[in-house]
This record gives structure tokens, sequence and C-alpha cells, in this order.
């Protein structure tokens, strides 16, 4: 078994590969991205995100200033017995100055910063349990840009599937170029309020490019991925054929009364990295 | 490419026009949201503000800065979502005679209509490429106001061929923003008639 100082240091790295390291999926559609625009603005916006991502690799330094909040998803094995908001929290505010994160957690009354990325609820941690053999714990940090663009409907059951076509499509161009596209477009659907919302944000931790399981929210993905690009807002809102990288939908059963559809949007920088702790003991980096 | 030294002339930033590609060298302020405000508090009583932001740019931006023996080392700093201070930059822009704006998402009406009366421009940098974006600042002068904490303090940076900056809104109005907003409604209706919505 690994003790706690351990699964902590190994935590510290996850961060670091998180904000330094840009999974090879979204770097893949990014370069495609850019081999596709005509515009030469849209162009001058991808050459510089796809420079910036190989000179952060370079560098060993963060992609974008902003660190996000610390955000994890934890999918636990019945065996792992770690106090993980102790690790957790111990790690985030190790990681912090190391890192270095930028200190973004603050009190959001007296708007103070502790400098510590930590604070009341923070780092927010989101916990299921599987049968496996292993614990997957994955740091998703969240910017403000795009996370300050979500948005909740609650609709009506009349106004069916095009009315999630219709929210999703008033979320992206109202946003326009805030929430740094191109982005990826996490949906829920159903559930309840807040579970529309999770629903949403669990859907940014699928890899860029998979096909949804789910034979009928795999086309409205792949039709909303073509509507939304046709808008032509373009990277950085700037003009173009890449408004967003793709679209990712989850749903949950919801009551006959209601029709929940939550948006939450994920700038082109789409963080995200995965440790895994075997229950004999053995950590990799996923 | 156009290349200017700050501070910039009422005459330099009325030269410029949406879609010039420059670059800026000199000192450039950073500021978000705590920081207008508390710059607008200080002026509103009266109070001279500990740095001079007549010909300034104002860059949108909350930093990532480490601090290595008393010094500061700029480690990242692309620009944050400059509609946020929509409410805040007409009044900081007319009270401080600032020339240029660097940020990321363009801005409202009020603001680009205070643009093209006091002689302002805005710049659009590429929002997250915060390590390229580091290259063209050679050093950090100094810092006011870090009670505000490390985002938004106002971070002094001295630029070396900053950029390339797009010009996205100039002294005549015109917004880059605006343009691809009006074309995204002109296709919408198309776009909704596909969906069948």
């Amino acid at each position: 078994m690994i003790v706690d100082i351990e699964l902590e240091q190994a935590i510290v790295e996850l961060l670091r590969k998180a904000v330094v390291e840009l999974p090879l999926d979204i770097t893949k559609c990014l370069t495609e991205a850019y081999e596709h625009e005509k515009s030469p603005i849209a162009r001058m916006q991808l050459r510089a995100i796809l420079d910036n991502i190989d000179l952060a690799l370079k560098t060993n330094t963060p992609i974008c200033q902003d660190t996000g909040i610390p955000l994890f998803f934890v999918s636990k094995s019945s065996s792992f017995t770690h106090n993980l908001s102790d690790v957790l929290r111990k790690a985030v505010e190790k990681a912090t100055p190391l890192v270095p994160l930028r200190p973004n957690a603050v009190d959001p009354l007296s708007r103070t910063n502790p400098g510590t990325n930590v604070g009341e609820g923070m780092p927010a941690i989101t916990l299921d349990e599987h049968d496996k053999p292993y614990t997957d714990i994955t740091y998703f940090p969240k910017g403000a840009g795009s996370e300050n663009m979500s948005r909740l409907f609650m609709l009506t059951p009349s106004e069916g599937i095009a009315g999630v076509k219709r929210v999703v499509l008033e979320a992206v161009v109202e946003a326009g170029g805030k929430p740094c596209p191109p982005t990826i477009v996490g949906v829920g659907i159903g559930g309840a309020a807040d579970i529309a919302i999770k629903l949403a944000k669990k859907s940014l931790l699928r890899p860029l490019g998979s096909r949804n399981r789910d034979s009928r929210l795999a086309s409205l993905e792949v039709e909303l991925t073509e509507a939304l690009n046709a808008t032509g807002i373009g990277p950085m809102g700037l003009g173009g054929d890449t408004t967003v990288l793709g679209v990712h939908i989850k749903m949950a059963a919801c009551h006959t009364a209601s029709h929940p559809v939550a948006v939450n949007l994920q700038c082109w920088a789409a963080r995200q990295a995965t440790l895994r702790i075997h229950d004999d003991g053995r950590m990799e980096y996923l | 490419m156009k290349h200017f030294t700050l501070p910039l002339s009422n005459e330099d930033v009325r030269g410029l026009k949406t879609g010039d590609i420059i670059e800026l060298s000199g000192t450039i302020y950073t500021a978000r949201d705590e920081a207008h405000m508390r710059a607008l508090e200080h002026d509103t009583r009266g109070q001279i503000l500990p740095f001079d932001l007549t010909g300034s740019s104002i860059f949108h931006c909350g930093p990532i800065m480490r601090e290595k023996e008393g010094l500061w080392e700029l480690v990242a700093a692309g620009p944050t979502t400059s509609s946020r201070m929509n409410g805040l930059e007409p009044e900081l822009i007319k009270r401080f005679e600032v020339r240029a704006i660097i940020g990321k998402g363009g801005m409202s009406q009020p603001t680009i209509d205070t643009m093209k009366e006091y002689g302002c421009v805005y710049l659009a940098i590429t929002g997250g490429a915060a390590v390229l974006a580091a290259k063209g600042i050679k050093e950090v002068k100094g810092v006011h106001w870090l009670d505000l904490g490390m985002p938004e303090a106002v971070w002094v940076l001295e630029a070396d061929h900053f950029g390339p900056l797009t010009v996205a809104i100039d002294t005549n109005g015109d917004s880059l923003y605006k343009k691809v907003e009006e074309h995204v409604h002109e296709m919408l209706p198309h776009i909704k008639k596909k969906m069948g919505i």
C-alpha cells in the first residue's frame, strides 16, 4: 500500500502534467482545424495556439495563465482507503507555488485571495465508486473564461429535441469569442437542474473525437457540431470555420414534467490528466 | 507589421484600422476587474494613482508570477475576457487617457463609442497562448495593489515587441467582433432552418 505522502506527491505531479501537457486528442483536433481554416486571421489564432502548446511543453510552463479552479473527478475502488479530501487539498496547496499555478480561489464575498487555491469547498471533488481493481483520479482545472459562459435552461417537455438544439445554439452564439473558441461544448440533458449541469461538465472528460455510445446522442452531437461551425464565430470570435472542436452530450432520466438542458463550455486549452492507483499500490499516469 | 513605443499619442492610435497587426514596446500595465474599480475609486476621491496611465496600454491579464530572490519573474501572461470590464472601461479611458486596451473577446458598444471619441484602440491577442505572450515581456518592473491578489494586482511590464496584436476595434468605431456578429446573425436563419428549429 502507498502512504498518503506518496499519493500527495503523485497528485502534485498530476497537477503539473495537467496544466503543462495538453492531451494529444485536443492538439490533434486543433492541428486539423489549422490545416482546414482559410481565413488569415483564424489561421493566425490557431498558429499561436499550436506554437504555444509546443512552447509550454518545451519550457515546462503552464499553457495558459488561468490554471483554473481545482476540480477532481474520482472513480474509486472499494479498497481505496486514503482520506482523499485531505490529500488533494494538501497537494493543491503544495503545487500552487511549485508548478506554479495561479492562485485563483477567492472568498466569493470579500474577494480576498489566500494565495493557496484552496478554500471553502475547494478543491471540489466528485466521487464515484466502481468495482474495478484501481482508482482513477482525474484533475480537471477549469478556467473562468469558458466557465462563465455556462447556461442552464429549464425547458418544457413539449420543446423536445428541437429545444435542446435551440438553446445550445443560443448559448454558443451569445458566448461569441469570450470562452476562447474553438471550444468543446458540454451538454447535459435531463436529471434535475444540478444533475444537468454536472452531466454537461462530466461530458467534457470524454476523449475528443470519440463517438457517443448512445446513437441518438451521437447523431445529435454531429448535427450540433456542424451547425455551430456554420455560425462563423471562429477562433477567438474573430471569424472562421472552427467555432467548436466538438459537442459532447450526457443524459439522465428526468421528471415527466421537466426538460433540463445545461451547457458547459470548455476553452481550447482543454486540460486534464488522470492518475491510476492500482489496488496493489502501483501508480501510473494515463 | 507596425511597431509602436509606449506611451501612445492620440495621432498614433487614430492612424490604426481594424485588421492592422502591430507590436508594442515600453511599459504596459495589467488591470482586471478589481484594479479598474480601485483606480476609479481613487480618482473619484481625488487621489492620484501610484502609476501614470496617460497614453498607456492596459492589458486585461492576470499573470502567473514567481518571486525569486525578491524579484518577480513572469511565467505566463495571456489575456483575460475583456467583456467583464465593459461597465468600467469607458470611465477609465475618459479619465486617464488610456490609448490601447489589450485583451480577448472584444468589448461592448459604450466602450467602442468612448474609444472613438477619446482616441483608444482595442488590440486582440490570442486567448490561452500565455507562454507565447510572455516572450514579448522582457522585465517585470514592479507591482501595485498586490493586496488584490496575484491575478488582480497591477503589474508593470516592460514589453519588447509584444505581439502580434490585431487591431480589433479602431477609433472609427469599427469592430471585427461586430462584423463577425453581423455575419453570424445572417447565418442563423439558415442554420435554424436546416436543424428544423
